[in-house]
């Protein structure tokens, strides 16, 4: 007997790829779009052809200092650049351009939340980061019948390239690195984090080992994982796979393996006898990187409030619940949103009720519609929603339908308060006429009522806010008609 | 009429300023000389006479108009055919190339566009710059203007040899290792291989990106003053131009006097004058320095001591470069591409790749990307790329120091005069050789020019001579100084005029 599964632990490292929100591409001025008929977005230098040379995109090399500071990253006022040597119809040059002995930031680290061992309490975990250098992408191939076309227009693509220690033990921590670094990168407006299109991509290194084996365990690097969910399950099933290997008397081997999200399970890909050799050296084409103290200082102060700062900020400063904090901040968005609505909140309305004005009812009501603009009230008119329901110029049932034609009209919300003459009869003349308006209908009902069957009070509420249609105030209808009954007795 | 294409540039944009001649005139002129003299030479991969009479056209109206131009307006020129140009077939001297139309224009020819001057054609070389006799190209062999018998140089020896024949007014070369100094110094012209990063590498097809450095071939100094002035520069697509100051070249020179001489270190590196050097060579070198001492220089003993490890680095750096600057002629999106007509079925993928890459590469090529893979490979790259490029840092030292007390070095630029065609083909390490006073300039980044300080007799021709070059090294960016030193030595050995006899 070898022992069983939780004789083993996991030991997880991962190297993220994240492409650049720039405006052109990494070495040359062609645009960096998304979803551009094929090989439109090219030029000499992504088309490698002959002659061409690189030039280096400065706000790509802003973007990856900024993603490096926020993720405590050491920034190396010196880096090179070098060429990875490889031939795939994808890559034009038969070599990327990436950076490989110095690059421009190592060192550094990013906390995530994990369990203890005892899986029942939170606690935090430093899971550190190798480096973050810049490289460029590939183009793409695809495949139709037995053709394949090659598609040039995401050559030259800028890149970050993340790779961190081994320090994750299970796929739940590779899991939550991932969502936090992706979380920071679309905070930063580094990434649009977009794992199904490719523009943030995973691989995972995973090898097991016996608890309390000093040795690292031969690893699997698995590639092709495009979403969290993915992630996960291929860690998990490698894992799975790992020490179901070694307890079956097998050896794991060094190698690349893809991941199949239709069967749930890694293949092998390619063995380490066929790993390529990318001869690796400096490029000779560019200059060495050299970054001023006044460059990496202007980067630094262009970095806003990151998420798990936020989180902590809501919770003690406006006194939400953790959920509340988390919601609200998931999305640098709905935070920003958040934030304007607490900026000119001029009526004083509670923060905690603008919280539940955001995430109960615009956050809702947008899942709804499947809106694209994410944000599509100004934070101005949603006070102004706000403010009238809970003034009590509208009942909030009133409120959420106004809402919903704010959001599909784009009017506000006093104009459509107007306009439908949603506004609540609130004054005690108007609710006294209808109070015996009903009454004078539901005769028989009323005597029942005064004769002590109280149950009748609710619908006689009711029948007043049907005649109203919703506008009466409801505390207003109750008391009044709370008087009436007590004047008809 | 006919001589006008033995004018020099500098005689020509006279002519064509006091309106005595049109740029037509003078293009007529070439092409009667290139008619005729052209078969036998084979200097050029094509012309382009129509291109040429359209750029002289439109030069002989800006002339006309009376205003300002730019010094190459009408001027005949060729081009090495590594220089892209928009519209033209650029092949490198390479079957892999065989059928490239270039849609952009290097900076180089920019340049040389917005300067009107007149194109006349594309020049041979060795493919993709990779030799020292033009034997290497895929399409034909440039002989030697002053024996056909004999190679060019190289690797732009159809332009050395379209100078020397008067087959255009001036060439535009490449120099990775003394591509432009050693023909120019075998067909008894100018060569000019400029600091590295002050004329752009932008549409330049790439050997060796670290070393290459577009060069210029004239029929004398002046001329090469006026061609660099027209290019260099700081460009902003490539990276690795700087923001020079660029001089006015051409003025520098017409004013060079001899009195500059007057105390200038000359400095003489022994290494220069190892076994291999021709002795008849050694003696014409041995006769400038008398005549620049007598001139007032000081010449003094210096040492280049890394100097014997230069064609080793040299030949692991520029392969290493180069297997990777050929890795983009796969044959998948322009150039030559394997056809199963031509030969068996594609297997693969990769079978594709190594069959248009087998069948599109020469041997010399093919020779160094080979060598160049291996140096840069895994358990071999400390051994040599990363040891070579520590012995580039040790020759640029050298060169340092040497400069601390010499302001300019001189020696020869080939050790031999050109050899005969075939002579050195079987022996490539021997071919190596002939770039061995050349390449450390390269590596350490420095302006060098050839310049024809007299010849030798040919011993396979009756009455027959070839030209012999000296090699002139100055500091980083020094190219003022290094012209008007070239410019005193020629008015004083006064080549041109001696052979016109």
């Amino acid at each position: 007997m070898h022992g069983n599964n939780d004789s083993f632990e996991a030991v997880i490292g991962l190297e993220v790829h994240s492409q650049l929100l720039t405006k052109t591409k990494m070495f040359c001025s062609c645009p960096n779009i998304f979803g551009m008929e094929p090989n439109t977005a090219v030029c000499p230098v992504c088309l490698a052809l002959p002659g061409a040379l690189p030039v280096i995109n400065i706000e790509a090399v802003r973007l990856a200092v900024k993603a490096a500071l926020a993720l405590n990253i050491n920034i190396n006022k010196k880096s090179l650049f070098a060429r990875k040597n490889y031939f795939y119809p994808d890559l034009p040059k038969g070599y990327q351009i990436s950076q490989y002995l110095d690059p421009v930031s190592s060192n550094g680290y990013l906390d995530i939340e994990t369990e203890d061992s005892s899986k029942k309490n939170k606690i935090n975990k430093r899971i550190r980061i190798n480096r973050l250098h810049i490289e460029e992408d590939a183009g793409k191939l695809i495949h139709i019948g037995n053709r394949s076309y090659v598609d040039l227009n995401r050559a030259g693509t800028p890149l970050v390239e993340i790779v961190s220690e081994p320090d994750l033990s299970s796929a739940a921590e590779a899991s939550a690195y991932l969502k936090s670094l992706r979380e920071i990168l679309v905070y930063l407006g580094v990434s649009d984090g977009n794992m199904e299109e490719g523009s943030f991509r995973c691989d995972a290194n995973v090898s097991v080992r016996r608890k309390g084996d000093p040795e690292l365990g031969t690893r699997a690097e698995i590639k092709n994982v495009n979403s969290f969910k993915f992630v996960e399950k291929a860690i998990e099933f490698e894992i799975e796979r790992q020490i179901d290997l070694i307890l079956n008397g097998g050896k794991v081997i060094q190698e690349t393996r893809l991941y199949d999200s239709k069967e749930n399970i890694t293949r092998s890909m390619r063995g380490k006898e066929e790993a390529h050799d990318y001869r690796y050296f400096e490029e000779p084409d560019l200059p060495p990187l050299i970054l001023s103290k006044e460059f990496i200082n202007d980067v630094k102060n262009s970095i806003t409030e990151l998420p798990a700062e936020k989180r902590r900020r809501y919770v003690s400063e406006y006194k939400l619940t953790e959920y509340d904090a988390e919601v609200l901040t998931q999305d640098k968005e709905i935070a920003d949103y958040f934030e304007d609505l607490i900026k000119e909140n001029s009526n004083r309305i509670d923060i905690k009720k603008l919280a539940n004005w955001v995430i109960n009812e615009l956050l809702s009501e947008l899942k709804l519609k499947e809106s694209e603009e994410r944000m599509p009230l100004s934070a101005k008119n949603f006070l102004e929603l706000i403010t009238a329901v809970e003034s009590g110029s509208i009942n909030r049932n009133t409120g959420k339908i106004v809402l919903a034609e704010m959001l599909s009209s784009g009017k506000s919300a006093l104009e459509i308060i107007k306009e439908k003459n949603l506004a609540q009869v609130s004054d005690d003349k108007g609710i006294e006429d209808i109070v015996k308006q009903v009454v004078n209908e539901n005769q028989k009902e009323f005597a029942d009522l005064i004769g002590g069957k109280d149950k009748l009070f609710g619908f006689f509420v009711g029948e007043i806010m049907k005649k109203t249609k919703g506008k009466a105030n409801p505390k207003k209808a109750n008391e009044i008609l709370r008087k009436y009954i007590e004047e008809n007795k | 009429m006919d001589d006008l294409c033995r004018l020099t540039i500098s005689e020509i944009a006279g002519l064509l300023k006091k309106k005595e001649v049109k740029s037509t005139d003078i293009l007529n002129s070439y092409v009667k000389r290139i008619k005729a003299e052209e078969p036998e030479i084979s200097a050029y991969l094509y012309n382009d006479f129509e291109e040429a009479e359209r750029n002289a056209e439109a030069a002989d109206k800006i002339i006309s108009s009376g205003s300002d131009y730019p010094a190459l307006t009408g001027i005949p020129l060729s081009i090495k055919d590594i220089f892209l140009i928009k519209g033209k077939r650029t092949t490198c001297a390479s079957k892999i190339l065989d059928n490239f139309i270039s849609p952009y224009d290097s900076t180089v020819v920019r340049k040389l566009k917005e300067n009107n001057y007149v194109f006349l054609g594309k020049t041979n070389l060795d493919e993709f710059a990779m030799g020292s006799s033009t034997e290497n190209s895929a399409y034909k062999i440039t002989k030697n203007p002053y024996d056909l018998n004999r190679v060019p140089g190289g690797s732009s020896g159809g332009s050395a040899a379209s100078v020397a024949a008067d087959l255009c007014a001036g060439s535009f070369g490449t120099d990775t290792g003394g591509s432009v100094r050693q023909p120019a110094a075998l067909c008894g012209v100018v060569g000019l291989k400029p600091t590295y990063g002050l004329i752009s590498r932008y549409g330049i097809i790439a050997f060796s990106s670290s070393l290459d450095q577009a060069g210029i071939l004239s029929k004398d100094v002046t001329d090469a003053a006026i061609m660099l002035e027209a290019v260099a520069g700081f460009d902003e697509k490539d990276q690795t131009t700087r923001k020079f100051n660029v001089k006015k070249y051409a003025e520098i020179v017409k004013k060079a006097d001899k009195s500059i001489l007057k105390g200038l270190n000359i400095g003489i590196p022994a290494e220069f004058f190892s076994d291999g050097l021709d002795p008849e060579i050694n003696s014409k070198v041995s006769e400038i320095k008398i005549l620049l001492k007598d001139l007032g220089a000081n010449i003094i003993d210096i040492s280049l001591p890394d100097t014997k490890y230069s064609v080793s680095t040299y030949y692991i750096i520029a392969t290493s470069e180069a297997s990777s600057n050929l890795e983009r002629y796969d044959g998948i999106r322009y150039g030559y591409r394997y056809n199963e007509n031509d030969g068996g079925a594609i297997q693969s993928l990769d079978d594709l790749y190594r069959k248009s890459r087998e069948a599109g590469f020469g041997n010399e090529v093919k020779r160094r990307i080979i060598l160049g893979t291996f140096a840069l490979s895994a358990g071999y790259y400390d051994a040599y790329y990363k040891k070579a490029s520590l012995v580039r840092k040790l020759i640029i030292k050298n060169y340092k120091d040497a400069f601390a007390k010499a302001d300019i070095i001189i020696g020869p630029t080939s050790p031999t005069p050109a050899f005969l065609i075939g002579e050195k083909t079987a022996d490539p390490l021997s071919m190596y050789l002939s770039d061995i006073y050349t390449i450390s300039v390269n590596l350490a980044y420095l302006p060098g020019l050839s310049i024809p300080v007299g010849a030798v007799k040919n011993p396979t021709k009756t009455d027959g001579i070839l030209p012999v070059g000296l090699q002139i090294i100055s500091p980083w960016t020094t190219e003022d100084k290094l012209l008007s030193v070239a410019k005193i030595i020629e008015d004083e050995v006064k080549f041109r005029e001696k052979i016109k006899k």
